[in-house]
Protein backbone atom coordinates (compact mmCIF):
# COMPACT_ATOMS: atom_id res chain seq x y z
CA UNK A 1 0.00 0.00 0.00
CA UNK A 2 1.82 3.39 -0.85
CA UNK A 3 -1.00 5.73 0.09
CA UNK A 4 -1.49 6.97 4.04
CA UNK A 5 -4.82 4.60 4.96
CA UNK A 6 -8.36 5.74 3.75
CA UNK A 7 -11.59 5.77 6.25
CA UNK A 8 -12.24 2.77 4.81
CA UNK A 9 -10.28 0.63 2.32
CA UNK A 10 -11.38 -1.66 0.00
CA UNK A 11 -10.11 -5.10 1.69
CA UNK A 12 -9.33 -4.66 5.52
CA UNK A 13 -12.13 -4.29 7.55
CA UNK A 14 -12.35 -0.50 10.32
CA UNK A 15 -13.50 -2.80 13.16
CA UNK A 16 -10.48 -3.42 15.62
CA UNK A 17 -8.22 -0.05 13.87
CA UNK A 18 -7.26 2.02 17.05
CA UNK A 19 -4.96 4.11 14.75
CA UNK A 20 -5.53 7.53 13.44
CA UNK A 21 -6.16 7.18 9.77
CA UNK A 22 -5.78 10.22 7.42
CA UNK A 23 -8.37 10.19 5.14
CA UNK A 24 -8.49 11.64 1.21
CA UNK A 25 -9.71 15.06 2.13
CA UNK A 26 -13.10 16.05 1.74
CA UNK A 27 -12.58 17.28 -2.18
CA UNK A 28 -11.11 14.13 -2.83
CA UNK A 29 -14.18 11.99 -0.95
CA UNK A 30 -16.87 14.04 -2.38
CA UNK A 31 -14.84 12.99 -6.16
CA UNK A 32 -14.85 9.37 -5.22
CA UNK A 33 -18.57 9.42 -3.89
CA UNK A 34 -19.50 10.64 -7.40
CA UNK A 35 -17.68 8.14 -9.38
CA UNK A 36 -18.31 5.30 -7.59
CA UNK A 37 -21.73 6.26 -8.30
CA UNK A 38 -21.97 7.05 -11.86
CA UNK A 39 -20.00 4.01 -12.10
CA UNK A 40 -22.48 1.72 -9.92
CA UNK A 41 -25.40 3.32 -12.23
CA UNK A 42 -23.39 2.66 -15.65
CA UNK A 43 -23.41 -0.94 -14.79
CA UNK A 44 -27.11 -0.70 -13.75
CA UNK A 45 -27.39 0.54 -17.44
CA UNK A 46 -25.69 -2.53 -18.58
CA UNK A 47 -27.66 -5.14 -15.87
CA UNK A 48 -31.05 -3.31 -17.49
CA UNK A 49 -30.09 -3.60 -20.62
CA UNK A 50 -29.30 -7.15 -20.74
CA UNK A 51 -32.80 -7.92 -19.44
CA UNK A 52 -35.02 -5.75 -21.67
CA UNK A 53 -33.11 -7.49 -24.59
CA UNK A 54 -33.38 -10.94 -23.41
CA UNK A 55 -36.60 -10.27 -22.43
CA UNK A 56 -37.60 -8.73 -26.33
CA UNK A 57 -35.39 -11.71 -28.23
CA UNK A 58 -36.51 -14.38 -26.29
CA UNK A 59 -33.02 -16.01 -26.50
CA UNK A 60 -29.22 -15.40 -25.14
CA UNK A 61 -28.03 -14.78 -28.07
CA UNK A 62 -26.39 -12.07 -29.34
CA UNK A 63 -27.04 -9.74 -26.03
CA UNK A 64 -23.32 -8.14 -26.87
CA UNK A 65 -24.75 -6.11 -28.96
CA UNK A 66 -27.71 -4.50 -26.96
CA UNK A 67 -25.43 -3.59 -24.63
CA UNK A 68 -21.96 -2.91 -26.39
CA UNK A 69 -21.64 0.68 -26.22
CA UNK A 70 -22.19 1.55 -22.36
CA UNK A 71 -20.22 -1.56 -22.18
CA UNK A 72 -17.29 -0.09 -23.46
CA UNK A 73 -17.67 3.03 -22.02
CA UNK A 74 -18.06 2.15 -18.39
CA UNK A 75 -15.09 -0.91 -18.28
CA UNK A 76 -12.75 1.43 -19.82
CA UNK A 77 -13.73 4.53 -17.48
CA UNK A 78 -12.44 1.93 -15.12
CA UNK A 79 -8.53 3.02 -16.07
CA UNK A 80 -9.22 6.26 -13.89
CA UNK A 81 -9.07 4.06 -10.46
CA UNK A 82 -5.04 3.76 -11.57
CA UNK A 83 -5.17 7.13 -11.43
CA UNK A 84 -6.35 6.92 -7.93
CA UNK A 85 -4.37 4.23 -6.59
CA UNK A 86 -1.19 6.52 -8.07
CA UNK A 87 -2.58 9.93 -6.62
CA UNK A 88 -3.37 8.38 -3.25
CA UNK A 89 -6.69 8.97 -2.81
CA UNK A 90 -7.22 5.23 -2.93
CA UNK A 91 -4.98 2.80 -0.47
CA UNK A 92 -4.66 0.27 -3.15
CA UNK A 93 -1.37 -0.64 -5.00
CA UNK A 94 -1.08 0.80 -8.26
CA UNK A 95 0.36 -2.34 -9.42
CA UNK A 96 -1.99 -4.58 -8.55
CA UNK A 97 -5.52 -2.35 -9.59
CA UNK A 98 -3.28 -1.31 -12.66
CA UNK A 99 -3.02 -5.25 -13.66
CA UNK A 100 -6.62 -5.89 -12.80
CA UNK A 101 -7.96 -3.22 -15.01
CA UNK A 102 -5.92 -3.55 -18.04
CA UNK A 103 -7.04 -7.39 -18.33
CA UNK A 104 -10.41 -6.76 -18.12
CA UNK A 105 -9.95 -3.82 -20.73
CA UNK A 106 -7.79 -5.83 -23.30
CA UNK A 107 -10.66 -8.11 -23.38
CA UNK A 108 -13.05 -5.67 -23.81
CA UNK A 109 -11.27 -4.33 -26.74
CA UNK A 110 -8.27 -6.47 -27.91
CA UNK A 111 -10.31 -9.58 -28.03
CA UNK A 112 -14.35 -9.26 -28.10
CA UNK A 113 -14.14 -5.68 -30.20
CA UNK A 114 -11.02 -6.69 -32.07
CA UNK A 115 -12.33 -10.32 -33.46
CA UNK A 116 -15.86 -9.32 -34.72
CA UNK A 117 -16.61 -13.41 -35.23
CA UNK A 118 -16.38 -13.66 -31.07
CA UNK A 119 -18.95 -11.07 -30.30
CA UNK A 120 -21.79 -13.35 -31.28
CA UNK A 121 -20.49 -15.99 -28.63
CA UNK A 122 -22.67 -17.12 -25.72
CA UNK A 123 -19.18 -16.92 -23.80
CA UNK A 124 -19.02 -13.12 -24.08
CA UNK A 125 -22.57 -13.27 -22.48
CA UNK A 126 -21.04 -15.17 -19.30
CA UNK A 127 -18.58 -12.87 -18.44
CA UNK A 128 -20.41 -10.16 -19.32
CA UNK A 129 -23.25 -10.97 -16.91
CA UNK A 130 -20.30 -11.91 -14.28
CA UNK A 131 -18.66 -8.39 -14.44
CA UNK A 132 -21.99 -6.68 -14.27
CA UNK A 133 -23.22 -8.49 -11.04
CA UNK A 134 -19.95 -7.69 -9.62
CA UNK A 135 -19.48 -4.14 -10.46
CA UNK A 136 -23.01 -2.74 -8.99
CA UNK A 137 -21.90 -4.53 -5.56
CA UNK A 138 -18.05 -3.15 -6.04
CA UNK A 139 -19.17 0.31 -6.59
CA UNK A 140 -22.03 0.37 -4.33
CA UNK A 141 -19.76 -1.24 -1.72
CA UNK A 142 -17.44 1.62 -2.01
CA UNK A 143 -20.14 4.47 -2.21
CA UNK A 144 -21.45 3.31 1.54
CA UNK A 145 -18.19 2.46 2.51
CA UNK A 146 -16.76 6.66 2.11
CA UNK A 147 -20.33 7.82 2.62
CA UNK A 148 -19.63 5.39 6.24
CA UNK A 149 -22.59 4.01 6.33
CA UNK A 150 -21.86 0.06 4.80
CA UNK A 151 -25.02 -1.66 4.82
CA UNK A 152 -24.07 -5.22 5.74
CA UNK A 153 -25.81 -6.58 3.00
CA UNK A 154 -23.99 -4.99 0.81
CA UNK A 155 -20.41 -6.25 2.56
CA UNK A 156 -22.39 -9.62 2.44
CA UNK A 157 -22.76 -9.79 -0.87
CA UNK A 158 -19.06 -8.46 -1.96
CA UNK A 159 -17.48 -10.85 -0.06
CA UNK A 160 -19.96 -13.60 -1.06
CA UNK A 161 -21.10 -13.63 -4.87
CA UNK A 162 -17.47 -13.77 -5.71
CA UNK A 163 -17.31 -17.58 -4.66
CA UNK A 164 -19.52 -17.95 -8.01
CA UNK A 165 -19.37 -14.92 -10.19
CA UNK A 166 -15.12 -15.34 -10.23
CA UNK A 167 -14.78 -18.78 -11.72
CA UNK A 168 -18.22 -17.56 -13.63
CA UNK A 169 -16.43 -14.76 -15.55
CA UNK A 170 -12.67 -16.43 -15.83
CA UNK A 171 -14.88 -19.74 -17.94
CA UNK A 172 -16.28 -16.47 -19.95
CA UNK A 173 -13.35 -15.04 -20.80
CA UNK A 174 -11.21 -18.25 -21.23
CA UNK A 175 -14.19 -19.71 -23.55
CA UNK A 176 -13.88 -16.17 -25.43
CA UNK A 177 -10.19 -16.11 -25.99
CA UNK A 178 -10.05 -19.52 -27.38
CA UNK A 179 -12.73 -18.72 -29.56
CA UNK A 180 -10.90 -15.94 -31.00
CA UNK A 181 -7.25 -17.85 -31.79
CA UNK A 182 -8.74 -19.27 -35.37
CA UNK A 183 -9.75 -16.11 -36.65
CA UNK A 184 -6.63 -14.22 -35.26
CA UNK A 185 -4.21 -17.22 -36.62
CA UNK A 186 -5.83 -16.79 -40.08
CA UNK A 187 -5.80 -12.87 -40.50
CA UNK A 188 -2.73 -12.35 -38.78
CA UNK A 189 -4.60 -9.74 -36.25
CA UNK A 190 -1.62 -7.29 -34.31
CA UNK A 191 0.78 -9.40 -35.45
CA UNK A 192 4.60 -7.97 -36.75
CA UNK A 193 6.56 -10.52 -38.98
CA UNK A 194 10.17 -10.33 -39.99
CA UNK A 195 11.70 -8.77 -41.89
CA UNK A 196 11.39 -4.99 -40.81
CA UNK A 197 13.42 -2.07 -39.75
CA UNK A 198 12.93 -2.64 -36.22
CA UNK A 199 14.07 -5.69 -36.14
CA UNK A 200 10.75 -7.05 -33.77
CA UNK A 201 7.88 -9.42 -34.66
CA UNK A 202 5.10 -10.30 -32.86
CA UNK A 203 2.81 -13.40 -32.54
CA UNK A 204 -1.02 -11.93 -31.59
CA UNK A 205 -1.78 -15.30 -31.79
CA UNK A 206 0.63 -17.15 -29.37
CA UNK A 207 0.32 -14.13 -27.15
CA UNK A 208 -3.45 -15.16 -26.75
CA UNK A 209 -2.58 -18.43 -25.89
CA UNK A 210 0.47 -17.52 -23.01
CA UNK A 211 -2.62 -15.31 -22.13
CA UNK A 212 -4.69 -17.92 -21.16
CA UNK A 213 -1.87 -20.23 -19.49
CA UNK A 214 -1.36 -17.39 -17.42
CA UNK A 215 -4.65 -18.29 -16.12
CA UNK A 216 -3.54 -21.19 -14.54
CA UNK A 217 -1.39 -19.84 -11.72
CA UNK A 218 -3.25 -16.16 -11.39
CA UNK A 219 -6.52 -17.36 -10.90
CA UNK A 220 -6.37 -19.56 -7.68
CA UNK A 221 -4.06 -17.45 -5.89
CA UNK A 222 -6.68 -14.50 -6.96
CA UNK A 223 -9.51 -17.07 -5.72
CA UNK A 224 -7.99 -17.70 -2.25
CA UNK A 225 -6.66 -14.37 -1.77
CA UNK A 226 -10.61 -13.15 -1.67
CA UNK A 227 -11.35 -16.45 0.10
CA UNK A 228 -8.75 -15.60 3.00
CA UNK A 229 -10.60 -11.63 2.81
CA UNK A 230 -14.14 -13.32 3.03
CA UNK A 231 -13.23 -15.07 6.49
CA UNK A 232 -11.46 -12.17 7.74
CA UNK A 233 -14.40 -9.78 7.60
CA UNK A 234 -17.04 -11.38 7.42
CA UNK A 235 -15.61 -13.69 10.26
CA UNK A 236 -15.07 -10.98 12.79
CA UNK A 237 -19.21 -10.14 12.72
CA UNK A 238 -19.73 -13.62 13.57
CA UNK A 239 -17.39 -13.22 16.99
CA UNK A 240 -18.72 -10.23 18.43
CA UNK A 241 -22.29 -11.83 17.70
CA UNK A 242 -21.07 -14.89 19.44
CA UNK A 243 -19.40 -12.63 22.57
CA UNK A 244 -22.86 -10.47 22.54
CA UNK B 1 76.47 -5.60 40.22
CA UNK B 2 74.43 -7.67 42.96
CA UNK B 3 72.38 -4.93 44.32
CA UNK B 4 71.60 -3.63 40.33
CA UNK B 5 70.44 -6.94 39.73
CA UNK B 6 67.70 -7.07 42.00
CA UNK B 7 66.99 -3.32 41.09
CA UNK B 8 66.41 -4.60 37.93
CA UNK B 9 64.77 -7.51 39.26
CA UNK B 10 61.97 -5.86 41.16
CA UNK B 11 61.96 -3.31 38.34
CA UNK B 12 60.57 -6.05 36.22
CA UNK B 13 58.62 -7.54 39.29
CA UNK B 14 57.22 -4.35 39.42
CA UNK B 15 56.54 -3.76 35.68
CA UNK B 16 54.82 -7.24 35.52
CA UNK B 17 52.54 -6.63 38.73
CA UNK B 18 51.73 -3.15 36.94
CA UNK B 19 50.77 -4.86 34.35
CA UNK B 20 48.33 -7.71 35.85
CA UNK B 21 47.23 -4.39 37.97
CA UNK B 22 46.29 -3.13 34.91
CA UNK B 23 44.28 -5.92 33.38
CA UNK B 24 43.29 -6.71 36.46
CA UNK B 25 41.78 -3.06 36.90
CA UNK B 26 40.54 -3.58 32.73
CA UNK B 27 38.26 -7.03 34.22
CA UNK B 28 36.63 -4.46 36.27
CA UNK B 29 35.91 -1.84 34.29
CA UNK B 30 34.52 -4.13 31.53
CA UNK B 31 30.74 -3.90 32.16
CA UNK B 32 29.52 -7.42 30.95
CA UNK B 33 25.87 -7.59 29.20
CA UNK B 34 22.95 -9.43 29.69
CA UNK B 35 21.52 -10.01 26.42
CA UNK B 36 18.41 -11.58 25.47
CA UNK B 37 16.90 -12.03 22.62
CA UNK B 38 13.55 -12.71 20.97
CA UNK B 39 11.81 -12.98 17.91
CA UNK B 40 10.62 -10.15 16.21
CA UNK B 41 7.22 -11.77 15.17
CA UNK B 42 6.11 -13.92 17.82
CA UNK B 43 8.45 -12.12 20.91
CA UNK B 44 9.21 -15.50 22.31
CA UNK B 45 12.55 -15.62 23.88
CA UNK B 46 14.97 -17.27 21.94
CA UNK B 47 18.05 -17.40 23.77
CA UNK B 48 19.48 -15.77 26.91
CA UNK B 49 23.13 -15.11 27.37
CA UNK B 50 24.64 -13.72 30.15
CA UNK B 51 28.43 -12.53 30.81
CA UNK B 52 28.53 -11.18 27.11
CA UNK B 53 31.70 -8.76 26.35
CA UNK B 54 30.84 -5.19 25.04
CA UNK B 55 32.20 -6.24 21.66
CA UNK B 56 29.95 -6.94 17.98
CA UNK B 57 26.62 -8.24 17.73
CA UNK B 58 25.65 -11.68 15.44
CA UNK B 59 25.42 -13.19 18.98
CA UNK B 60 22.71 -16.11 17.91
CA UNK B 61 24.93 -18.36 16.34
CA UNK B 62 25.86 -20.36 18.95
CA UNK B 63 22.39 -21.17 19.84
CA UNK B 64 20.85 -21.74 16.44
CA UNK B 65 23.13 -22.77 14.03
CA UNK B 66 21.09 -22.83 10.72
CA UNK B 67 20.66 -19.31 11.25
CA UNK B 68 24.32 -18.18 10.19
CA UNK B 69 25.39 -14.67 10.79
CA UNK B 70 24.90 -13.26 6.98
CA UNK B 71 21.04 -14.26 7.44
CA UNK B 72 20.17 -12.65 11.21
CA UNK B 73 18.96 -9.56 11.39
CA UNK B 74 19.24 -8.05 14.85
CA UNK B 75 17.15 -4.72 15.91
CA UNK B 76 16.62 -2.86 18.78
CA UNK B 77 12.85 -2.55 17.92
CA UNK B 78 10.95 -4.99 16.39
CA UNK B 79 9.94 -2.84 13.54
CA UNK B 80 13.40 -0.70 13.05
CA UNK B 81 16.14 -0.99 11.15
CA UNK B 82 18.59 -3.72 11.42
CA UNK B 83 21.79 -2.86 13.76
CA UNK B 84 24.80 -3.22 11.38
CA UNK B 85 28.19 -5.70 11.81
CA UNK B 86 30.15 -3.28 13.54
CA UNK B 87 27.76 -2.46 15.80
CA UNK B 88 29.47 -2.51 19.47
CA UNK B 89 27.18 -3.20 22.74
CA UNK B 90 28.57 -0.53 24.80
CA UNK B 91 27.77 1.88 22.19
CA UNK B 92 24.00 1.30 21.87
CA UNK B 93 21.31 2.85 23.61
CA UNK B 94 20.76 -0.12 26.12
CA UNK B 95 21.53 -1.04 29.57
CA UNK B 96 23.42 -3.31 30.73
CA UNK B 97 20.22 -5.94 29.91
CA UNK B 98 19.86 -5.72 26.54
CA UNK B 99 16.76 -6.89 24.97
CA UNK B 100 17.02 -7.43 21.28
CA UNK B 101 14.82 -8.56 17.97
CA UNK B 102 15.90 -11.15 15.76
CA UNK B 103 14.61 -11.94 12.50
CA UNK B 104 15.41 -14.58 10.12
CA UNK B 105 16.40 -12.97 6.33
CA UNK B 106 15.68 -16.05 4.91
CA UNK B 107 18.42 -17.62 2.78
CA UNK B 108 21.21 -15.78 1.34
CA UNK B 109 23.35 -15.53 -1.75
CA UNK B 110 27.08 -13.71 -2.39
CA UNK B 111 26.67 -10.51 -4.26
CA UNK B 112 29.91 -11.89 -6.26
CA UNK B 113 27.78 -15.48 -7.07
CA UNK B 114 24.60 -13.15 -7.65
CA UNK B 115 26.92 -11.52 -10.00
CA UNK B 116 28.76 -13.58 -11.88
CA UNK B 117 25.84 -16.08 -12.56
CA UNK B 118 23.80 -13.18 -14.41
CA UNK B 119 26.34 -11.69 -16.30
CA UNK B 120 28.32 -15.46 -17.45
CA UNK B 121 24.38 -15.66 -19.18
CA UNK B 122 24.11 -13.28 -21.12
CA UNK B 123 27.17 -13.77 -22.37
CA UNK B 124 27.09 -17.31 -23.47
CA UNK B 125 23.57 -17.16 -24.38
CA UNK B 126 24.04 -14.55 -26.89
CA UNK B 127 27.16 -16.34 -28.21
CA UNK B 128 24.75 -19.11 -29.01
CA UNK B 129 22.37 -17.22 -31.24
CA UNK B 130 25.53 -15.54 -33.07
CA UNK B 131 26.92 -18.80 -34.10
CA UNK B 132 23.15 -19.89 -34.70
CA UNK B 133 23.30 -23.09 -32.81
CA UNK B 134 20.39 -25.62 -33.53
CA UNK B 135 16.39 -25.37 -32.54
CA UNK B 136 16.77 -21.45 -32.48
CA UNK B 137 16.63 -20.57 -36.41
CA UNK B 138 15.15 -22.79 -39.50
CA UNK B 139 18.03 -25.43 -39.71
CA UNK B 140 19.41 -24.34 -42.77
CA UNK B 141 20.85 -21.42 -41.37
CA UNK B 142 22.80 -23.40 -38.47
CA UNK B 143 26.39 -22.47 -37.64
CA UNK B 144 25.80 -19.79 -40.27
CA UNK B 145 26.86 -16.54 -39.90
CA UNK B 146 25.41 -13.29 -40.72
CA UNK B 147 26.20 -11.44 -43.66
CA UNK B 148 25.78 -8.28 -42.35
CA UNK B 149 29.27 -6.81 -40.47
CA UNK B 150 27.34 -4.88 -38.18
CA UNK B 151 26.37 -7.94 -37.00
CA UNK B 152 29.85 -9.15 -35.99
CA UNK B 153 30.16 -5.73 -34.52
CA UNK B 154 27.20 -5.91 -31.92
CA UNK B 155 28.37 -9.40 -30.78
CA UNK B 156 31.82 -8.04 -29.89
CA UNK B 157 30.28 -4.90 -28.09
CA UNK B 158 27.53 -7.49 -26.09
CA UNK B 159 30.46 -9.60 -24.99
CA UNK B 160 32.90 -6.98 -24.42
CA UNK B 161 30.14 -5.43 -22.04
CA UNK B 162 30.07 -8.47 -20.38
CA UNK B 163 33.18 -9.58 -19.36
CA UNK B 164 33.62 -5.90 -18.39
CA UNK B 165 31.25 -6.77 -16.22
CA UNK B 166 32.23 -10.03 -14.89
CA UNK B 167 36.04 -8.89 -14.56
CA UNK B 168 34.54 -5.56 -12.00
CA UNK B 169 32.78 -7.99 -9.98
CA UNK B 170 36.05 -9.96 -9.65
CA UNK B 171 38.01 -7.12 -9.52
CA UNK B 172 37.21 -3.73 -9.30
CA UNK B 173 33.95 -3.77 -6.87
CA UNK B 174 33.96 -3.35 -3.14
CA UNK B 175 30.59 -4.58 -1.96
CA UNK B 176 28.95 -2.93 1.21
CA UNK B 177 26.85 -5.77 1.97
CA UNK B 178 28.00 -9.63 2.07
CA UNK B 179 24.43 -11.51 0.93
CA UNK B 180 21.06 -10.93 -0.60
CA UNK B 181 17.97 -13.18 -0.14
CA UNK B 182 18.40 -16.00 -2.23
CA UNK B 183 15.49 -15.17 -4.30
CA UNK B 184 17.28 -12.60 -5.95
CA UNK B 185 19.14 -14.56 -7.91
CA UNK B 186 16.35 -15.99 -9.37
CA UNK B 187 14.67 -13.31 -10.10
CA UNK B 188 18.24 -11.31 -11.86
CA UNK B 189 18.74 -14.44 -13.92
CA UNK B 190 15.22 -14.35 -15.77
CA UNK B 191 15.87 -10.59 -16.43
CA UNK B 192 19.30 -10.68 -17.71
CA UNK B 193 19.10 -14.07 -19.58
CA UNK B 194 15.77 -13.27 -20.80
CA UNK B 195 16.68 -10.61 -22.39
CA UNK B 196 19.59 -11.26 -23.66
CA UNK B 197 17.98 -14.31 -25.81
CA UNK B 198 14.99 -11.81 -26.73
CA UNK B 199 17.60 -9.10 -28.21
CA UNK B 200 20.28 -11.97 -29.41
CA UNK B 201 17.15 -13.40 -31.34
CA UNK B 202 16.55 -10.68 -33.53
CA UNK B 203 20.14 -8.91 -33.94
CA UNK B 204 21.47 -12.64 -35.64
CA UNK B 205 18.10 -13.53 -37.34
CA UNK B 206 18.85 -14.74 -41.26
CA UNK B 207 16.00 -11.92 -41.84
CA UNK B 208 17.63 -9.23 -39.84
CA UNK B 209 17.60 -6.19 -41.03
CA UNK B 210 20.80 -3.50 -40.54
CA UNK B 211 20.55 0.23 -39.55
CA UNK B 212 18.64 2.71 -41.99
CA UNK B 213 21.55 4.83 -42.35
CA UNK B 214 24.24 2.38 -42.55
CA UNK B 215 27.58 2.81 -41.85
CA UNK B 216 27.52 6.33 -40.72
CA UNK B 217 24.99 5.56 -38.08
CA UNK B 218 26.76 2.26 -37.08
CA UNK B 219 30.02 4.16 -36.86
CA UNK B 220 28.26 7.45 -34.07
CA UNK B 221 26.78 4.33 -32.32
CA UNK B 222 30.06 2.37 -31.89
CA UNK B 223 31.76 5.98 -30.30
CA UNK B 224 28.76 6.40 -28.17
CA UNK B 225 29.19 2.85 -26.38
CA UNK B 226 33.18 2.96 -26.12
CA UNK B 227 33.14 6.29 -24.70
CA UNK B 228 30.35 5.45 -22.37
CA UNK B 229 31.83 1.98 -21.62
CA UNK B 230 35.24 3.65 -20.65
CA UNK B 231 33.32 6.80 -18.59
CA UNK B 232 31.30 3.58 -16.60
CA UNK B 233 34.21 2.03 -15.88
CA UNK B 234 36.50 5.40 -15.01
CA UNK B 235 33.56 5.46 -12.15
CA UNK B 236 33.68 2.11 -10.77
CA UNK B 237 37.39 2.64 -10.56
CA UNK B 238 36.67 6.12 -8.68
CA UNK B 239 34.23 4.75 -6.75
CA UNK B 240 36.35 1.64 -5.75
CA UNK B 241 39.32 4.45 -4.93
CA UNK B 242 36.91 6.16 -2.13
CA UNK B 243 36.92 3.04 -0.21
CA UNK B 244 40.00 1.27 1.54
CA UNK B 245 40.16 -2.59 1.10
CA UNK B 246 38.44 -4.43 3.30
CA UNK B 247 36.23 -1.94 5.10
CA UNK B 248 33.01 -0.05 4.44
CA UNK B 249 33.53 3.72 5.27
CA UNK B 250 31.14 5.87 2.52
CA UNK B 251 32.18 9.09 1.47
CA UNK B 252 31.42 11.67 -1.22
CA UNK B 253 32.50 11.01 -4.74
CA UNK B 254 34.39 13.91 -6.44
CA UNK B 255 35.99 14.33 -9.93
CA UNK B 256 39.42 13.14 -10.40
CA UNK B 257 41.90 13.94 -12.79
CA UNK B 258 40.31 11.34 -15.16
CA UNK B 259 37.82 13.64 -17.56
CA UNK B 260 35.34 10.78 -17.37
CA UNK B 261 34.60 11.43 -13.67
CA UNK B 262 34.04 15.27 -13.96
CA UNK B 263 30.37 14.46 -14.06
CA UNK B 264 30.39 13.79 -10.74
CA UNK B 265 30.13 17.94 -11.50
CA UNK B 266 26.31 16.88 -12.08
CA UNK B 267 25.40 13.91 -10.83
CA UNK B 268 25.31 11.43 -8.47
CA UNK B 269 25.54 8.08 -10.00
CA UNK B 270 27.33 8.71 -12.96
CA UNK B 271 28.19 4.59 -13.40
CA UNK B 272 24.02 4.41 -14.11
CA UNK B 273 24.40 7.59 -16.45
CA UNK B 274 27.00 5.92 -18.73
CA UNK B 275 25.41 2.88 -18.61
CA UNK B 276 22.02 4.55 -19.98
CA UNK B 277 24.09 5.88 -22.75
CA UNK B 278 26.12 2.50 -23.27
CA UNK B 279 22.82 0.86 -24.05
CA UNK B 280 21.16 3.71 -25.84
CA UNK B 281 24.49 3.01 -28.32
CA UNK B 282 23.85 -0.03 -28.35
CA UNK B 283 20.19 0.62 -29.13
CA UNK B 284 21.35 2.54 -32.03
CA UNK B 285 23.99 0.28 -33.27
CA UNK B 286 21.83 -2.45 -34.19
CA UNK B 287 18.30 -0.36 -34.52
CA UNK B 288 16.50 -3.20 -32.52
CA UNK B 289 13.42 -2.91 -30.82
CA UNK B 290 13.80 -5.14 -28.25
CA UNK B 291 17.07 -3.85 -27.15
CA UNK B 292 15.04 -0.45 -27.10
CA UNK B 293 12.95 -2.23 -24.62
CA UNK B 294 15.86 -3.45 -22.60
CA UNK B 295 17.25 -0.01 -22.57
CA UNK B 296 14.25 1.58 -21.40
CA UNK B 297 13.19 -1.31 -18.56
CA UNK B 298 16.89 -0.77 -17.33
CA UNK B 299 16.61 2.57 -17.22
CA UNK B 300 13.76 2.80 -15.07
CA UNK B 301 15.37 0.71 -12.55
CA UNK B 302 18.46 2.39 -12.39
CA UNK B 303 16.28 5.57 -12.30
CA UNK B 304 14.67 3.99 -8.59
CA UNK B 305 18.33 3.02 -7.28
CA UNK B 306 19.45 6.79 -8.46
CA UNK B 307 17.10 8.31 -6.54
CA UNK B 308 17.64 6.29 -3.15
CA UNK B 309 21.43 6.68 -3.59
CA UNK B 310 20.73 10.25 -3.88
CA UNK B 311 18.80 10.52 -1.19
CA UNK B 312 20.91 8.41 1.36
CA UNK B 313 23.99 10.95 0.30
CA UNK B 314 21.85 13.38 1.21
CA UNK B 315 20.63 12.23 4.22
CA UNK B 316 24.11 11.34 5.50
CA UNK B 317 26.47 14.42 4.76
CA UNK B 318 25.26 17.56 5.36
CA UNK B 319 27.54 19.42 2.59
CA UNK B 320 26.63 17.15 -0.29
CA UNK B 321 26.79 19.28 -3.37
CA UNK B 322 23.35 20.90 -4.35
CA UNK B 323 24.13 21.03 -7.74
CA UNK B 324 24.07 17.06 -8.34
CA UNK B 325 20.90 15.57 -9.75
CA UNK B 326 20.37 11.51 -9.13
CA UNK B 327 20.92 10.11 -12.73
CA UNK B 328 20.64 12.87 -15.92
CA UNK B 329 22.12 16.40 -15.57
CA UNK B 330 19.22 18.80 -14.11
CA UNK B 331 16.80 16.42 -15.30
CA UNK B 332 16.39 13.53 -13.11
Amino acid sequence: MSAPAMGTTKTAPNDGSHKKKKGPGTLATAYLVIYNVVMTAGWLVIAVGLVRAYLARGSYHGLYYSIEKPLKFFQTGALLEILHCAVGIVPSSVVLTGFQVMSRVFLTWAVTHSVREVQSEDSVLLFVVAWTITEIIRYSFYTFSLLNHLPYLIKWARYTFFIVLYPMGVTGELLTIYAALPYVQKTGLYSVTLPNKYNFSFDYYTFLILTMVSYIPLFPQLYFHMLRQRKKVLGHVEEYTKVE
Amino acid sequence: RLKKERERETDRERQREGRNMDTLALEKAVVFFEVEILDAKTKDKLCFLDKVRPTSTKLCAACYPQWYPARQSIRLDPKGKSLKDEDVLQHLPVGTTATFYFRDLGAQISWVTVFLTEYAGPLLIYLMFYFRVPFIYPPKYDFTTSKHWVVHLACMCHSFHYVKRLLETLFVHRFSHGTMPLRNIFKNCTYYWGFAAWMAYYINHPLYTPPTYGEQQVKMALIIFLFCQIGNFSIHIALRNLRPPGSKTRKIPYPTKNPFTWIFLLVSCPNYTYELGSWLGFTLMTQCLPVAFFTLVGFIQMTVWAKAKHRSYLKEFRDYPPLRSPILPFVL
